[in-house]
């Protein structure tokens, strides 16, 4: 059994065969780290909830509330890894931030599913040329937002470090 | 009500997400992706096949709901796809980039479909 590990054993935990060799459990198992999780996934999906309901999607139509939500989504998630980096490793607040606001937060509130039906639904009413422009639109706008969300925190992240 | 099981369910998705996601990276170390797309994947397969299930087999829309709008919602993420691909720009892999990016799309449109058409035959 693990001996070398006085200082980093945890009483409360049951010795697993899976994780000896470590000091702790690994992260997805860890009831605190899902907690926050789970925390900012009610959230995520609450804030996408109502957006969705303040903007509905009728067919024809650009689902402008979906696209909208996983743009910002993409933005914000970028900008919080790329924070989070610059102030340091992942533990401690910063980990419980990152599982919390992204993993949770942004995770619940974008969506890749409703996205999906959606093109489906468009191409099913034979709106062929909007089902394939909001498909790709959205995932190419979605890959721009995270790479603007890293670049403003790291450009934050540089004008704080020559203050 | 139903706004309260909706977002309880998307949490659910969230972590879901978040266990599954650490399970295959643990199981399957690759540079590409592959636990998202698999989320993204499989949730839009659900989702299509729940869509299907109220539009033809006359079932309640509240499933739409709770579990389309909340578990699946909650389960399958679009940010964190794009974050990735931007990830492997950065590390100069841009084919796999390229391949998560459409790729997924591709997928997810065609899983859904899937699950929509399963609903229709049934």
């Amino acid at each position: 059994m693990d001996t070398s590990s006085a200082a980093d054993s945890h009483g409360e935990l049951p010795s697993d065969p899976d994780v000896v060799g470590t000091p702790s459990r690994p992260l997805h198992l860890r009831p605190s780290a899902l907690a926050w999780v789970f925390a900012g996934g009610i959230v995520g999906t609450a804030l996408r909830y109502y957006v969705e309901l303040l903007l509905p999607h009728d067919p024809p139509g650009w689902p402008w509330a979906t696209f909208l939500i996983n743009l910002s989504g993409a933005f914000v998630l970028g900008c919080l890894l790329e924070g989070l980096a610059r102030l340091g490793d992942d533990s401690g607040w910063r980990q419980r931030v990152r599982l919390c606001a992204g993993t949770g937060g942004c995770g619940a509130f974008t969506t890749y599913s409703t996205f999906a039906l959606e093109a489906v639904l468009l191409g099913r009413g034979g709106h062929v040329g909007t089902a394939l422009s909001y498909g790709i639109v959205s995932v190419v706008g979605g890959v721009v937002m995270a790479w603007l969300g890293i670049v403003v925190a790291a450009s934050v992240g540089r004008g704080r470090a020559r203050a | 009500m139903i706004p309260m099981l909706t977002f309880l369910a998307g949490a659910a998705g969230a972590l879901s997400r978040f266990t599954l996601d650490a399970s295959i990276k643990q199981r399957w170390r690759s540079p590409f992706p592959w636990a998202t797309v698999v989320i993204n994947v499989t949730g839009s397969l659900l989702l299509g096949l729940l869509a299907g299930l109220v539009l033809f087999g006359d079932q309640s829309a509240v499933w739409q709901t709770v579990i389309g709008t909340g578990f699946c919602g909650g389960y399958t993420t679009f940010s964190t796809a794009s974050f990735e691909t931007v990830r492997l720009v950065q590390q100069g892999r841009r084919a796999l980039a390229l391949l998560n990016a459409m790729g997924s799309l591709v997928a997810a449109v065609a899983a859904c479909a899937l699950g929509f058409l399963l609903a229709w035959s049934l």
